[in-house]
């Protein structure tokens, strides 16, 4: 073979190595989404979200308690996890740019995105569910904020950062101070950026069964009591896929396509607005 | 000789932070409703003297001032300086404009909203002087809801300095104002500052050394952080006493 022969047999090989990589990860991908939608859309009834629960092996109901305890949840741990997240990533863009220790918490940020769910589960469980004594909500709202915090904060670092610094010496220039510099005019700059950190972040944790498990548990009745077990979409998908009954499966099925829908949603919509911000 | 004294600047030495000596001993007299340029190689200090009439370095740490910088009799440098007030009486326009992230309107209303000016009708009669004064009204009076950011690079220029109108200062640092600019906004630019300086004092840093001599009444020449003549600005392009502005203004190095 000549040079050219050899290098161009290198370089279908490497393709053809691409190629099928890419099309075994996206045959996953769609026959999962594929299997939830098939599956998904044949349960999906709009008593789903009106009823609550059967009793087992009855047939009918639906899981209202679930969908209102997810959202409960999800609203709680953003309100908890959005601030601090904001707030801790104007501190490291801000306050302690070019400071160590601002380094050193981005680090450990990003260490912390990394963390298995279950093991913030684990903890919030030592430390909100084993001293009260029973599975709450709250619990279940403070293990999600803390999968949110990171996130949250990285971002909100990483746009501010973005904003140029003259735009800062600016407002400084016209007898701003500094709270009202960052507030007034680097948040407004970085707005849309935060906007879709955010989102990704819910959408993040709107998925997540194992932190649940060991906090806000599941409730088979309709609760708003944050102090009680709630019932989420996520441990109810698993508790009811794990059942022995076909209705409690066909359930899950729906569950688990709203919650899928819901995700690519929010994930869609923070794509969307990270592309009409930089266009 | 000339009229009051706005700006008189005293044994100013400068240190960046590591200690690197920027400004030295450096002493020179802004007078009252001239135009005052600063010109030099690039690195001799004259943005940072510039940064020195509204504290800028203070926002970075490890900086350091020696010396007097008094602003009509006070010393600016003295620690009980309040910043605050000190940047709204000494307004700064930047090389590339900085609109905010706001509309034209709330832009100009921004320094204005700083100094407790609450009152709509108030704000609006403010904002249109501003942008009349900095000869941008005709052109955005139809628009004032509008981003900012949808002005052309010269509008942008003109609007920070309305901004920087907006709220009465009685002396306006211009960083290299024009050096991002096409030569027309740049000459809208410079005929602004002949009639600005009515009103305000200005000291301009500029590259170009034309501007220098169009424009101003007094021009300082530094080199390596010292200030090597400072004079009117006739004097410094036809008749300079050193023989470094000589070989500056000639183009003989630089």
């Amino acid at each position: 073979m000549t040079r050219e022969q050899i290098r161009k047999t290198e370089g279908f090989i490497a393709l053809s190595l691409s190629t099928l990589a890419a099309l075994g990860g996206l045959f996953w991908l769609v026959f999962i989404l594929g299997d939830v939608l098939v599956h998904g859309i044949k349960a999906l009834h709009i008593d789903l979200f009106l009823n609550d629960p059967a009793p087992p092996g009855v047939d009918g109901g639906g899981l209202r308690n679930a969908f209102v305890g997810q959202l409960l949840i999800t609203v709680c741990a953003t309100l908890i996890g959005v601030p601090m997240g904001v707030l801790g990533g104007t501190f490291l863009a801000e306050y302690a740019r070019g400071r160590k220790i601002a380094r050193l918490i981005s680090i450990l940020a990003d260490i912390m995105v990394s963390v298995p769910s279950i093991v913030i589960g684990t903890f919030i469980y030592a430390v909100l569910v084993k001293p009260i004594g029973h599975f709450n909500g709250w619990a279940g709202a403070v293990a999600l904020a803390i999968i949110m915090i990171p996130v949250v904060l990285r971002t909100t670092e990483d746009m501010l950062s973005l904003v140029p610094w003259t735009l800062r010496e600016a407002a400084f220039a016209l007898g701003a101070p500094y709270y009202k510099v960052i507030t007034q005019v680097v948040y407004r700059g970085a707005a849309t950026g935060i906007l879709t950190g955010v989102l990704l972040s819910i959408a993040r944790v709107a998925g997540e069964t194992a932190p649940l498990l060991f906090t806000s548990f599941n409730n088979s009745f309709y609760s708003l009591d944050m102090k009680q077990p709630v019932a989420s979409l996520t441990v109810t998908i698993f508790q009811y896929a794990m059942g022995p009954y076909d209705n409690w499966h066909a359930q899950a099925w729906a569950a688990a396509f709203v919650i899928t829908i819901f995700i690519l949603i929010l994930t869609i919509t923070g794509r969307l607005i990270i592309k009409w911000r930089y266009k | 000789m000339a009229g009051k004294i706005e700006l008189e600047v005293k044994g100013l030495n400068f240190y960046y932070s590591g200690n690197i000596h920027a400004l030295k001993k450096i002493n020179l007299t802004v007078y009252r409703n001239t135009v005052t340029s600063l010109i030099g190689p690039s690195g001799c200090g004259k943005t940072t003297l510039l940064r020195c009439f509204n504290r800028m370095h203070d926002l970075y740490p490890g900086n350091r001032y020696q010396g007097e910088v008094l602003f009509q009799g006070d010393n600016i440098l003295s620690g009980g300086t309040d910043l605050i007030n000190l940047r709204s009486r000494i307004g700064m326009v930047f090389q590339k404009p900085t609109p905010f992230p706001m509309s034209i309107f709330d832009n100009i209303a921004y320094g204005l909203k700083l100094k407790g000016v609450k009152k709509r009708a108030e704000l609006s009669e403010k904002v249109e002087k501003a942008l009349v004064h900095a000869a941008l009204w005709n052109e955005v009076k139809d628009k004032l809801g509008a981003g900012a950011y949808a002005l052309s690079g010269g509008q942008q220029q003109r609007l920070v300095i309305a901004r920087a109108l907006a709220v009465d200062p009685e002396v306006l640092l211009f960083d290299e104002p024009t050096s991002a600019l096409d030569p027309i906004s740049t000459a809208k630019i410079e005929e602004l500052t002949e009639v600005l300086k009515k009103d305000v004092t200005i000291v301009i840093v500029t590259h170009n050394m034309q501007q220098a001599a169009r424009i101003s009444d007094w021009t300082g020449f530094l080199m390596l952080g010292e200030l090597i003549e400072f004079d009117r600005t006739d004097k410094i392009f036809t008749a300079p006493s050193e023989k470094l502005t000589e070989d500056y203004v000639t183009g003989r190095f630089g």
